[in-house]
This record gives C-alpha cells, structure tokens and sequence, in this order.
C-alpha cells in the first residue's frame, strides 16, 4: 500500500487523505499513520509545486554543473557534498558514477548571479578540483511531468459503446 | 424504382448509443462519463515503434493474418497470461479490432436459423452480427442478483435443438461483471453436454481486480469449441489502432480467414507493428493503468455507497452499472433529465438491451478530479429526486 500512496502522490499531491483512502478501498486514518510514518521515516521528503517559471514574469536561470572533488578521509564525499547543498541556491546535488563526482543543479536570477555562485563560492572551496557549468536554454519535462502547453483539446469522443 | 436497400439491413435499429451520442455532442461544458474507451494515451515507447515503421516505409500490406513475429508474441502471451496454447502459424488471425472478429466469428459458424445464446446486458454490436450472418439472437438476461454472470441454468432454459453458439463477453461491457474459473466450468459443462460452440469475447481480460481472468477455453474440452476475441484497445489504451485478434482451432480459424482475406484483407501495418513491441514490452503499461482503474472504481463505488445508490460490485472493465431503480424513471429518462440539469453525460442501461432498464452504465476511465466533479453532481441530482418523491 505504501507503494500506491506513494505513486499516487508522486504525481499528485494535493489528493487529500480521504481521495486516497476512497482510492485504495482503505479508511482514512490508516492513510494518514502511514503518510505520517513515511514522513518522520524521510520516505516523504516534502510536497514541492512544480512550476514552469519560463510562463510567469519571474527570472530565473538554471545551471547544471559538473563538479570534481577530492573526497575527504573518513568522510568520502559527504562532507563536501554538504557544504555544497547547504547553499540557498543549490536546488540538486547528486553522487555521480563516471567522469566527474558531483551534479549541482543550481538556480538564480542570471547568469551573472549563477556565474558568481560558481566562481566566489562552488569553486573557492577546498575540495573542489574543477568545475564545468552548463545553462539549460529550456525545460520539456521535469518530475515526469511535460512543461510545455499541451494545446491539445480533449479529443475523445464524449459517447462510445 | 425499387428499393436499393436490403431488408436484412433496413430491418436493424441503429445503436441506441449513437441516439444519445448526437444529444450529449449538442451541450456545450457536459462533463462525460459515458466512453468506452481508455483516457490514458497509448504508451510511448509502442506509438514510437509505429512512428518507426513508418519512417522505415512499412506501408505495405502483411500477410492476410497477420504479421508472423507478433502472431507469435502474441501465442506466448496467451500461454503466459491465459494459459492458452495455440498455434500462431494456423489458429491465429489479426483481425481490424475486437470487432471485425467478432463479425466473422459469427459469419463464420452460423448457417441460416442457427441460434446463438446472447447474455444481456452487453456490447451493442453482437446482436447486429447475429442478425447478419442469418443467425437468430436468443437473449439471455443477466441478473443482478447473480452479479450478472451467466448461470447454467439459463443456458438450459434457453437451449434448443437449434442453438448453435454460445456468445460470452466478460469481463462485461457495461456491467464490469466478471466470471470466475469455478463459474465458467459450470458454463462449460452444459456447451459440452449440447454441443454448442462458444465466442468468447475477451477484451478486456486485462483489467480485472480480484485475481487473474479465466479464459473458458483453457477449460479441458474447451479450446475445440470456442473462438477467443482479443485484442489491444483496452490493455494497452490502443482504441484507435484498430488491432484485435482471433484465435481458436485451425478447422474454425480457415474458414474465418476466407472471410478476413476477403473482406479486409489485413490489419492495420503500423499497428501491427506497435503491436510487437506492446505485447513484448508492455507488462509494466499494462499494471500501472490497471491499477490506476482500481483505484478510480474504489473512488467511484465509496462514492456510491455513500450517496446510498445501489450498484453491484463490478471486478473487471472499467464500468460500473449502478441501479436507479428507486426513482421510478426510465434508465433513458433518468439520462436524460441528468444530462439537461447537471450536465453529466452516462449512457442509459438499454442501449446495452431492453433488460438493462433501470440502469445506468457509468465509465471510470477518467481522472479521479473528473470524477470528483461528476459524482458530485450526480449526487446533488440524485438528492434532488429523493427530495421531489
């Protein structure tokens, strides 16, 4: 059951507690021990909104780089990788198996404010051997989700045998 | 000047569900429940293989039954789903849908006066298909109290020396009802002890809830009487591919070829090449949107339940059949009138025959929102009747 919460609310998660009891034929305080252990257990880490920030006014620029480091003693890539993600900026860090080691998806309001990041902060830092930045020109998908406008109208016929 | 136009023809009603089509198509901002057809899209990974075919040019006719490398996918599926064996070179057909199967079947094993055993509630096209290929319907009506499963001891009421065929369609369009390997070896027994042969429509094998479908010809003595009806409209959300399938024994399957190879020739060549990869790589597709179905007729039967609207708990399709019989109004009538005040769209019981009066058939092949914002309507209708009687 944790499975179907979980697939349900990974593409959805303003279902409320009692759409997923109605969903999975269970009542609703069980839906709700189980969301609430899989909370306190980090299962669920948080309930983000997916937004297209290309639609709105705002600006925002978004970086994807590639970042070697020397991992610590004891520490392996922990504790750099920390004291990369506690930045405000960093919206991803991910361990990497080839290359590189690192992926820092970071996220500003320009290219310069990204640049400064990368040059003042990412790559002064001691472990930090090197670093390539890529800009992304433009989001198709993100969360499984498709971001750009779907103009297709509910083509289905209403009434079929 | 003569009448261009045969009798045979002129004497069959057009389908009750095309009637409502044409009112439900007028209303502007009528939210549907009314297809019978899935919402979600055909999985990419099969429209990009079709996409595919046609940019290497496969634009060409296949063989008259039907592509070798998917007649074979689609034997070893069988086997790994159904525990059905056939042989994919001699005993199956693709066929342009469910449906043209479901023609030549009948045209294939009926002489004039032949009688064919036809449970109702069900699929508007068989009876038609009866009536063309000179066969004469015998309803049979499904009961509510027996979750609209066919009983042996209907088929015993209904036999005579002139029933031929045995038509079978469960998982059910529209009841969701579904019959179980206990129910259909009772079925079983009496086809055998008559003689009768059986069409088993099995589209929407896929979608069941509470275990495995059962396919009555993997019945011992069954597989030489019966035509199986597939296809990949409902499993892997391909409606409009046009691709279902045939399969039974070789003496049967000739004889429906010659029908096929004239009439048709062959199935769709882009679809069947979709069709490879569905049936090789298809599994996961298929789970999830069985379990999201699951998940909607949950939502959909609470939701009944708790606006007190009597329905049997359908286990397949992706249909319920609620009864409105306590508000004493036609199936049609009660349709319409929730068509007009709430603008909700469901397709009366009777389209399905005259014995799925006082029901409705309601589809959950759409969004749990969708469906939120329907029921929701159909209960503020159905508390406005109570309130009315």
């Amino acid at each position: 059951m944790e499975k179907q919460i979980l697939d349900a609310i990974s593409k959805n998660s303003r279902f409320s507690t009692e759409d997923l009891a109605a969903m999975l034929a269970v009542d609703e305080e069980t839906i709700r021990k189980k969301i609430q252990e899989m909370e306190e257990d980090n299962v669920i880490c948080g309930y983000p909104t997916l937004i297209n920030w290309d639609e709105t006014d705002c600006e925002k620029v978004t970086a994807l780089i590639e970042v070697k480091v020397t991992p610590q003693r004891d520490m392996g890539f922990n504790k750099v990788a920390e004291r990369i993600y506690r930045f405000d900026e960093v919206e991803s860090v991910y361990l990497m198996s080839g290359g590189f080691d690192l992926t820092v998806i970071i996220e500003g309001k320009s290219m310069k404010e990204v640049a400064r990041f990368v040059s003042e902060k990412l790559s002064t830092l001691e472990s930090v051997n090197s670093t390539a930045t890529y800009f992304v020109l433009k989001k198709y998908k993100e969360h499984g989700l498709i971001m750009t406008k779907d103009k297709n109208e509910q083509e289905r016929m209403l009434i079929t045998p | 000047m003569r009448d261009p136009l045969s009798k045979k023809i002129t004497q069959i009603e057009p389908s009750g569900i095309r009637k409502f089509f044409d009112i439900v198509s007028e209303m502007k901002d009528a939210i549907s429940l009314g297809v019978g057809e899935p919402d979600f899209d055909t999985p990419w990974h099969i429209r990009e293989e079709g996409i595919y075919s046609l940019e290497r040019g496969r634009t060409f006719y296949t063989s008259n039954a039907g592509l070798k490398e998917l007649k074979r996918e689609i034997a070893l599926y069988l086997d790994r789903r159904f525990h059905l064996q056939y042989d994919y070179e001699y005993e199956i057909i693709m066929t342009v849908g469910g449906s043209e199967a479901i023609d030549a079947a009948f045209r294939a094993m009926l002489d004039a006066g032949d009688e064919v055993l036809l449970p109702q509630p069900c699929f508007v096209s068989y009876e038609p298909c009866v009536v063309l290929a000179d066969g004469v319907p015998v309803r049979i009506e499904l009961k509510e109290e027996n979750q609209f499963k066919l009983t042996k001891q209907q088929i015993l009421d209904a036999v005579t020396e002139k029933t031929k065929l045995l038509l079978l369609s469960y998982p059910n369009n529209p009841t969701g009802a579904v019959m179980s390997k206990e129910d259909l070896e009772e079925i079983a027994e009496v086809v055998i002890e008559n003689d009768l042969y059986v069409i088993s429509d099995e589209i929407y094998s896929e979608l069941t809830y509470c275990g495995n479908h059962v396919s009555i010809a993997s019945l011992p003595g069954m597989k030489e009487r019966t035509i199986v009806i597939n296809g990949f409209s409902k499993s892997y959300a391909m409606t409009g591919w046009r691709l279902g399938y045939a399969c039974g024994p070789r003496r049967m399957m000739e004889q429906i070829f010659k029908i096929h190879q004239f009439a048709i020739m062959c199935a769709p060549t882009t679809s069947q090449y979709a069709a490879i990869e569905a049936v090789r790589n298809g599994d996961e597709d298929v789970h999830k949107m069985r379990m999201a179905y699951n998940q909607r007729r949950n939502f959909i039967m609470k939701a009944f339940r708790e606006m007190g609207l009597q329905c049997f708990e359908p286990f397949g399709a992706f249909y319920v059949f609620p009864s409105i019989k306590e508000f004493g109004m036609t199936s049609e009538e009660f349709a319409n009138r929730l068509l007009q005040e709430e603008k909700v769209a469901v397709v009366p019981g009777t389209a399905f025959g005259a014995c799925g009066e006082g029901y409705l058939r309601i589809s959950y092949a759409y969004s749990i929102d969708d469906l939120k914002v329907a029921l929701g309507r159909l209960q503020d209708f159905i508390e406005r009747l109570r309130r009315e009687q």
